[in-house]
């Protein structure tokens, strides 16, 4: 048996628990493919699931770190990668393109291609196994199961309760109002709340959390609970959904609405409707009224009406609230059908237990996903949950050592008395630091780090584990303060350890200054939920709570509009006040008049403009009582909200759309270019389908002798010579930075070459910062300082004119400002079906998919009422604006005089190295700029070996000739999976060649008027090409909606398609070719030595 | 356990008081009352004595709608509405602690056998020595209408079971956590079947609930969930079917099914088909 095997199949905890990188390590590439053929074998036949799970992990983990690590030294660098094993891929069939992966490695051999394909297949067949248990376990949970057998609503087995059909004095039916708190956890024991690690190691699997009632500082007065929801019999036939704090409301008809989850912002309503039994999912599909299911459960003609609020806590709290609002709704549903015990008061044990349960269902009937200590503040107080053995009966007996469902022990005040819990409210301060995360893939990279038992990260996570058990002593001692020292430690070391990107610059920053200014009086940080940054928690002495809780607030937005521009943040920071909930949720049955503050104000305007005459008597009643309200006291509350909401104003829109043109006249918006790309996009001359090469071009892979690798040896000449061109000041660096980088932050519109993104020389460092340290060390190295150009564009100028302003004088940054924008549209529907159902895209988990067809049937609706190829408008003015590709920002410098100053500074200046802010590996290597040199190319393109996630264009032979192709290209998206070659954008030069491409000379450079005719001129000669970019509007607190926008660009790769030039490709290792586009590539890049090859470049 | 020879109708729910007053026409072609059928049926099981617990004022109508099984019918009033307990406690005189076969009046049962469904209960109790209660294998969607059983099956026996527990009309959530019961069908749970052998120390547990429960009644669910912790109760599944004639349909549905098993088969069948293709075209 292989050693590995060995690992997955001991019961020995010692060997179980052994670090899959410390045994691999001494391995060599055949030793390590055949325990990968040994495991292979293994998980097809094991029945236990942890064990397949685990074992896909390790063949994940020693593809894609030790396999490649070998052969990247080796000539086996490029493979293939059939599109019928992508396709597989694509439509999440892993085994089947394991099997197609597999067999080809078996015919050519091992390389880096296939390994990360390979290596990727059996990431994704992991969580697609473990989602799936999960999912089973969530559906076999008893108390849940009837709900996926009722496929009828003829079977509708639930009836209201008889308290719910009385009328109140004024003839409407009575309201039960449901008050939650959220949860607030202490320690998650490095994040074992994920139901995986539950389930799998129960023993570790510990939380300490609170319920607690939350005031917006400024805002409220006093802590109350911040979730809140009615449920009431109406007299119409229908099911009506509202949510005040998000302004949305439904009259639904048909149950196929109710599992359209995404058509509005009621998904959350919806999946608790679901989950709670109401419109059971067994339901789904059925299209039919629902009025027959309430007739059955509350009688003909009537119907439901759910309403509920948060009261003021923004996205991102990292409270759980929507795991709560959706325990909120549950819990309220569940009472009033008789489903659990109690209608009106606290839920008994049983009761939160199932409703917990429904509430973990909702969650993957919303396609969201929730820690299962989430719906702690179901159960009152302060409680240690922890995971629980699967016994004999249980349904994850046999499949998992972890039941799905943790059990909760609620301290009594006599383990932790009321005098601690008093302390611990006046020495906590809660804030919302105001950034909204995507916590998703941290939680991956516990779940994958935790099977792999890395050894540093194990011992992290037992370090957490012990941490607990002080802190719950700590609690118990009354000792305050020491629990202040482990919630920091626990954030600093085992939390960190285990994953680095869990903490960041602003985190950092704010614990800084609290211990700068209150010293030992500051006791700690606090981590709430999955990472740091939205809410948080801080611990001082409470004799300076008070004025540090001030403090906090006023420096936090002080420090946040320091680094905005470079940390997403989705609203201003927010101080809470706080009380522990010792109830937990709780209802209470009042009369039909008393509905939740806001609800009328909401309500009422669509009542008035609908008429008297299409209104049920109970809600003609309810006009009748508002209005004796508002008679009673016209200057009240209530009469105002109402007047606000019934007559808008519309100041904003107008002074928005003034600052947008201001801002389009600045940054060169060109208005008669802008009409003819709409006709042209209308008429079809353009279009997403348009972008691709002719379908008769015919694409194939490089010949040998194409590309110069680097690996082959570069002759000492060769490098000396590039050696020599550096030191001289021939060459210069030029970073493209005028795009905001808009997958790095989900286009959050900050500027990702200014976001602060790893730690390197013990500090934060953004893309800007490591470009500049490497300029920094080659000055060292060389003797000579080479002249460094970041681009900027719209967006990113200001903030990094301000970040460049800050460097020593000595670092010669010069900004090169881009010349021109576009202004975004409304994206044809055509482009949209084009991008949704012609090209390839990834099948989604089942439930996600069916998020992601509803969002999608929306946005097509979006598109039409709002008008396909209209201007984008209805957004900040700076995120309807689009830089036009990166094509232009090579002419920019001509433009804007950059290259002409660059050339009067230094006179020798001969090279240009061009490379994209994201590509952190290019440096200014002699051996490639003596292989450029050596070349006598125009322009040297420096290409990698392609490896599975490099979608997006290649090196190619079209019709013969060698050139760049781009992705939205390619005249078939198979063409890609041919070639060997990826383009990393980074670009080698000759600065007299590229102006004569422009048809200029140097001295044509001060001639404004000249050089702008001839790029007017050389940008004809280039395709443009229409992008669909993904835009975040923001609203409410915190909410972020995302919109499909078209947009156009030019691009630099297609300069290896022009006459007259003459380009040459340069072959590079990985860690100098490769790209950060998006956050989750980040635990890779650190762990296969990226970042280290970075750092090494750079000098701090 | 001796010999089982009285038994106990009740008769007297607010809803149920004109329920076995309905016409219904046998499987022998002849129209009976339902109360009538189900006195035929206790008469063929063996009892000599039965007790009707009716509303006050309802006497003329069932002594008119018994039939001539028992020429000797007790009739007890219940004079206040205080629940299903407290009709069964009302015929405490008349059983003398006697055990005695309990049915509700609601309720047809066709037996699938040559024995009435009541003798096949009859029989389990007397062997076993207990109370017995007949239950019904019952889909989740029906299950809040009856009383829901949890239990264990018991060694060496067909449907028959130890009952532990006892849930009034439980939603299907509540049944899945609590009744599920080995041997069944997933989302089928045993439920009442308006049948029992009851022994006098039911009467007692009822008489305590009484003394304990406040004016809106007691019923006999709570009794027996607790004389099942206290002494053997089994129930059994029988071979036959009760029709509530008490849910919507009711009456129809056990029309159907008696017709359906008698000498007017045909002519029922053919009137259906007929029905349905006339509304088909």
């Amino acid at each position: 048996m292989g050693q590995l095997l060995r690992i997955i199949e001991s019961d020995v905890t010692e060997i179980r628990n052994q670090s899959l990188d410390a045994i691999c390590g001494s391995m060599n590439p055949e030793e390590l493919l055949a325990e990968c053929a040994e495991l292979e074998k293994f998980r097809r036949r094991c029945p236990n699931l942890y064990r397949r799970v685990r074992t896909l992990f390790f063949l994940y983990a020693v593809y894609r770190f030790q396999i490649i690590r070998h052969l990247e030294q080796t000539e086996r660098e490029s493979g293939r990668i059939s599109y019928s094993a992508w396709e597989h891929m694509l439509g999440r069939r892993y085994q089947e393109a394991i099997d197609e992966l597999l067999a080809a490695q078996d015919k050519a051999g091992p390389s880096v291609t296939l390994s990360s394909a390979l290596a990727e297949a059996y990431h994704r067949l992991a969580f697609e196994t473990l989602a799936a248990q999960v999912r089973k376990s969530v559906r076999s949970f008893r108390g849940n199961q009837w709900m996926f057998r009722m496929g009828h609503p003829a079977d509708f087995p639930l009836r209201i309760r008889d308290e719910l059909l009385q009328r109140s004095a004024d003839g409407s039916f009575r309201v039960l109002r449901e008050q939650t708190p959220v949860r607030m956890d202490f320690t998650h024991s490095g994040w074992s709340d994920i139901f995986f690690l539950g389930m799998d190691y129960p023993e570790g699997a510990r939380v300490i959390n609170a319920s607690i009632d939350l005031a917006v500082r400024g805002k409220h007065q006093t802590p109350a609970p911040p979730l809140e929801c009615t449920i009431r019999v109406i007299d119409e036939p229908i099911l009506r959904l509202v949510s005040i704090d998000l302004d949305a409301s439904a009259e639904i008809s048909r149950v196929e609405e109710v599992f359209d989850f995404a058509r509005d912002y009621l998904g959350l309503l919806k999946a608790a409707v679901i989950a709670a039994g109401i419109i059971p999912p067994g339901l789904e599909g059925s299209d039919v009224s629902i009025e027959g299911i309430l007739s059955r459960l509350c009688g003909p003609g009537l119907g439901l009406e759910i309403v509920s609020r948060v009261n003021e806590i923004p996205k991102g709290s990292r409270l759980a609230v929507s795991t709560n609002l959706l325990g909120s709704l549950i819990s309220l549903c569940m009472r009033v059908t008789g489903q659990v015990a109690t209608l009106a008061g606290p839920l008994t044990e049983s009761d939160r237990r199932i409703v917990a349960a429904r509430a973990i269902l909702g969650e993957w009937l919303g396609g969201s996903g929730g820690g299962w200590q989430d719906s702690g503040g179901i159960w009152p107080g302060i409680k240690l949950i922890q995971g629980s053995v699967a016994e004999e009966g249980d349904p994850e007996w046999g499949i998992s050592r972890g039941r799905l469902m943790p059990s909760h022990h609620v301290f009594t005040e006599n383990e932790i008395s009321a005098e601690a819990r008093k302390r611990l409210q006046e020495s906590l301060i809660l804030v919302h630091g105001g950034m909204a995360q995507n916590v998703g893939p941290v939680l991956e990279m516990v779940t994958e780090k935790y099977l792999l038992r890395s050894q540093p990260e194990w011992d992290a996570r037992q370090d957490a584990v012990k941490l607990l058990d002080q802190m719950q002593q700590s609690l118990e001692d009354g000792d305050i303060p020491a629990v202040g020292r482990a919630t920091h430690r626990n954030f600093h070391e085992p939390l960190q350890q285990i994953i680095p990107w869990c903490s960041n610059a602003w985190t950092e920053r704010l614990t800084e200054l609290c211990r700068e200014k209150y010293q030992d009086s500051f006791h700690g940080f606090w981590m709430l939920g999955g990472m740091a940054g939205g809410g948080m928690g801080f611990i001082f002495d409470p004799e300076v709570r008070d004025s540090a809780r001030d403090w906090l607030q006023t420096t936090m937005i002080e420090v946040k509009r320091e680094i905005e521009d470079a940390v997403p943040f989705a609203m201003d920071p927010v101080v809470y006040d706080f009380e522990i909930n010792e109830n937990g949720t709780t209802a209470e049955l009042s009369d039909g008049g008393q509905m939740l503050s806001g609800y009328y104000a909401m309500m009422l305007p669509e009542w008035i403009r609908r008429g008297p005459e299409a209104l049920s008597p109970q809600t003609r009643n309810q006009i009748r009582i508002v209005s004796e309200q508002c008679s009673a006291s016209p200057d009240g509350a209530m009469a105002k909200s109402l007047l606000q909401r019934m007559l808008p104003t519309s100041e904003s829109t107008a002074a928005q759309t003034t600052q947008l043109d201001v801002l389009l006249q600045q940054n060169g918006f060109d208005p008669i270019a802008h009409e003819q790309l709409r006709e042209d996009l209308k008429s079809g001359r353009l279009g997403m389908a348009q972008n691709r090469l002719a379908d008769s071009v015919q694409v194939h892979d490089v010949n040998e002798g194409d590309v110069s690798q680097l690996r082959h040896g570069v002759p000492a000449a060769v490098v000396e010579r590039g050696r020599a061109a550096i030191a001289a000041g021939e060459v210069a660096v030029v970073t493209l930075a005028a795009g905001a980088g808009s997958r790095w932050t989900q286009g959050a519109g900050v500027v990702k070459a200014l976001n602060p993104f790893c730690r390197m020389g013990g500090r934060w460092r953004s893309f800007l910062d490591i470009h500049v340290a490497k300029c920094r060390k080659t000055a060292e190295e060389f003797g000579m300082r080479p002249q460094h150009v970041v681009t900027s564009g719209y967006l990113t100028d200001g903030p990094i004119r301000k970040a460049v302003s800050k460097l020593s004088p000595d670092e010669q940054v010069l900004i090169s400002r881009g010349a021109s924008v576009g202004l975004r549209m409304i994206p044809t529907v055509q482009d949209l079906m084009f991008t949704w159902e012609e090209t390839a895209q990834q099948t989604l988990d089942v439930q996600q998919e069916k998020m992601r067809q509803s969002v999608r049937a929306a946005l097509m609706k979006w598109a039409r009422v709002t008008g396909e190829a209209s201007d984008y408008t209805e957004n900040l003015p700076l995120q309807c604006m689009h830089p036009v590709g990166h094509w232009y920002e090579v002419p920019n410098m001509l433009l804007n005089g950059t290259l002409l100053r660059m050339l009067n500074d230094r006179p020798q200046l001969r090279y240009l190295l061009l490379h994209n802010i994201d590509t952190l590996g290019a440096s200014l290597d002699p051996a490639c700029l003596g292989l450029h040199l050596a070349s006598g190319a125009d322009l040297s393109f420096e290409v990698i070996c392609r490896r599975l996630d490099d979608r997006g264009g290649g090196l190619a032979r079209t019709d013969g000739r060698l050139r760049l192709v781009e992705g939205l290209a390619m005249p078939r998206e198979e063409d890609e999976f041919g070639l060997t070659w990826y383009n990393s954008m980074t670009t080698w030069i000759d600065i007299t060649r590229l102006l004569e491409f422009f048809g200029l000379t140097v001295n044509d450079l001060s001639n404004q008027k000249v050089t702008e005719e001839a790029v007017r001129k050389a940008a004809r000669r280039l395709p443009t090409y229409i992008t669909l970019k993904d835009v975040k509007k923001r609203w409410g607190r915190g909410q972020e909606d995302v919109f499909p926008v078209s947009q156009f660009e030019k691009l630099w790769g297609d300069m290896t398609a022009q006459s007259g030039l003459r380009s040459g490709f340069l072959g590079v290792p990985m860690g100098r070719g490769r790209q950060l586009k998006d956050p989750a590539q980040l635990d890779g890049w650190l762990r296969d030595g990226s970042s280290a090859f970075v750092e090494s470049l750079c000098r701090w | 356990m001796s010999k089982i020879r009285k038994a106990v109708i009740t008769a007297a729910g607010e809803h149920h008081s004109q329920l076995p007053l309905q016409t219904v026409v046998g499987g022998d072609g002849l129209v009976r009352t339902a109360l009538q059928m189900t006195l035929e049926q206790i008469r063929d099981s063996g009892i000599d004595e039965v007790a009707l617990v009716i509303c006050p004022g309802m006497r003329d109508s069932f002594v008119a709608a018994a039939g001539s099984a028992f020429t000797d019918l007790t009739i007890i009033e219940q004079h206040e509405p205080r629940g299903y307990g407290d009709a069964i406690l009302r015929a405490e005189e008349f059983l003398a602690r006697e055990s005695f076969l309990h049915l509700v009046s609601d309720h047809l049962y066709l037996t699938a056998s040559n024995r009435p469904c009541a003798r096949q209960l009859i029989d389990v109790a007397e062997q076993h020595n207990c109370c017995a209660s007949a239950v019904q294998s019952t889909r989740e969607n029906e299950i809040g209408n009856f009383g829901t059983i949890s239990g264990m099956p018991v060694a060496r026996e067909t449907n028959l079971y130890e009952l532990t527990g006892i849930i009034e009309k439980p939603t299907p959530t509540i049944a899945e956590q609590q009744l599920v019961v080995a041997g069944q069908r997933a989302g089928h749970y045993l439920c009442f079947f308006g049948m029992h052998v009851l022994t006098p120390s039911v009467l007692d547990q009822l008489r305590r609930s009484r003394d304990e429960s406040d004016d809106s009644g007691f019923n006999l669910t709570d009794a027996l969930n607790a004389l099942c912790q206290s002494e053997r109760c089994l129930a059994s599944i029988l071979d036959g079917t009760r029709c509530n004639i008490g849910q919507k349909y009711g009456l129809l549905l056990a029309q159907l099914a008696i017709s359906l098993g008698g000498q007017d088969r045909d002519y029922v069948l053919g009137e259906m088909i007929a029905l349905l293709a006339a509304k088909t075209a």
